[in-house]
């Protein structure tokens, strides 16, 4: 019961950061802005695979002072999203660097007047 | 496309993804029905197969090693990618920054931070080297001990100046420790080859468990990335921070 | 422990909503801060310190900090670029 909860709950908390973090693209006036709704989209999909790979009442898959079961935390899950979020924060950094090379050619950082790929 | 039509495409596409998301999850078989049979399988026999007690970092540089090497080298192209768009500078841009900027404003921090910093690098680089080096016993690894190491050299810059940040760690260093460390996992990887097994394959002696050594080429990937995550880290940095602060009449 | 969980859950949820319907550039970097503070506390409650700790560092430090030097870069460009179109005008 307590397993069922916390996995439904996670799931709205991952559609809802998904959806929250789109409509902050769609509608950003400021592109860093935007880069940073791009980070709440990221987010949901680290919450989504926590919750997945979470087991009500067991531990971390950590095995110092426990002995090697089979009754631990999925580590398959933790190890992707271990390098995901390390490599999406230097995503973002790329994505910054553009936008500072956008305002530098168009003087201003609003994407909906930036218009570079006029014909 | 206005912005009120786009409001209500995004809003009508929203709804149909909540609608349709709901649905599914009504139709998953839930939480502990759910039998993860790979990491079970990997939980079980982690310690006695690979003698190393922390199975996210086996998983990572070990069972599913190729995937890192994938995720490492997007992080690399990443950070390439940052520096030459923040370097790319037209000579307009470059002319209009030497021209009219006047030397930066580079506030010094307070004596409290300066001494509190001071004290805290050494102890923050010991920790970053603890973790990355412990990877494959404690939850650690490359990765985590290599962002604690650059944000190590950061603490650099917020205490003193953006000179002595120059000053201390030099770039050209930092560039080769980069490539080196990306070579070296691929390297580390080759090793296999030599034993005509596959790539990545863990072919040195797996050594005692609970020891530094143990885990075969797993302490070693773990370097490596270390290595190659802190510079990544550092790189882009300097990148950010001198197109920041771009001081005239300096070098 | 399901409360604590709920609860952590909620603290991402209100987060996560606060960066994306905050307009002013100012705050940005802290509340992206905390926003990874919370993701990293979410990690620990369920189970996953590995990724707390990648996260703790990259989230909570580094990601805000490229934000602000952004932030600052595209600030001393606009004055720059308004500095030349005064110098422009007078000329």
């Amino acid at each position: 019961m307590q397993g069922q909860i916390i996995f439904y709950a996670g799931f709205a908390v991952a559609v809802w950061l998904f959806l929250i973090g789109l409509y902050g693209i769609v509608s950003s006036r400021h592109l860093v802005h935007l880069c940073l709704s791009l980070t709440v989209v990221q987010a949901s999909t680290y919450v989504l695979l926590a919750v997945v790979g979470y087991r009500p009442g067991l531990p971390a898959p950590i095995f110092v002072t426990m002995p090697a079961t089979s009754s631990a935390v999925d580590p398959v899950i933790q190890a992707l999203m271990l390098t995901d979020v390390v490599v999406e924060a230097t995503v973002i950094a790329l994505l910054l660097s553009i936008t500072v090379r956008v305002h530098r050619r168009t003087a201003s950082a609003d994407p909906n007047e930036v218009d570079l790929m006029r014909g | 496309m206005s912005r009120i039509w786009r409001a209500t495409v995004f809003v009508t596409g929203a709804a149909g993804i909540a609608v349709l998301f709901g649905l599914v999850c009504g139709t998953l078989p839930g939480p502990l029905a759910v039998r993860n049979r790979y990491a079970e399988a990997i939980n079980s026999r982690v310690y006695a197969q690979r003698n190393v007690t922390d199975a996210v970092s086996a998983v990572n540089f070990d069972y599913r090693g190729f995937d890192t090497v994938g995720e490492e080298f997007i992080l690399f192209v990443s950070v390439l990618g940052s520096i030459s768009l923040l370097r790319m500078t037209s000579e307009k841009t470059d002319g209009l920054l030497r021209d009219a900027a006047e030397p930066s404003r580079d506030v010094p921090a307070s004596d409290a931070i300066r001494l509190w910093i001071l004290i805290m690098i050494a102890p923050k680089v010991l920790f970053g080297i603890y973790i990355v080096t412990h990877g494959q016993l404690t939850p650690g690894g490359g990765f985590q001990g290599g962002v604690i190491l650059a944000t190590a050299a950061l603490m650099l810059y917020l205490g003193e100046s953006f000179a002595v940040f120059r000053k201390v760690v030099s770039r050209p260093a930092v560039e080769i420790a980069e490539a080196v460390g990306a070579g070296g996992f691929l390297l580390l990887g080759m090793i296999a080859w030599f034993w005509g097994k596959p790539f990545l394959t863990n072919v040195l002696p797996l050594g005692k468990t609970h020891e530094l050594t143990s885990g075969g080429t797993m302490p070693l990937i773990s370097l490596a990335t270390g290595l190659e995550v802190t510079a990544g880290f550092v790189l882009l940095l300097f990148a950010f921070l001198e197109e920041t602060l771009t001081v005239r009449g300096e070098e | 422990m399901i409360f604590l969980q709920l609860g952590i859950l909620l603290c991402v949820l209100v987060a996560g909503t606060t960066v994306v319907f905050t307009r002013g550039l100012a705050s940005q970097p802290i509340l992206v801060s905390v926003f990874g503070l919370m993701l990293a506390l979410m990690f620990m409650v369920f189970q996953a310190p590995d990724v707390a700790l990648s996260q703790i560092v990259v989230g909570a430090v580094g990601l805000p900090l490229m934000v602000l030097l952004a932030l600052a870069k595209l600030r001393r460009d606009a004055q720059l670029l308004h500095r030349r179109e005064n110098e422009e005008e007078t000329k």
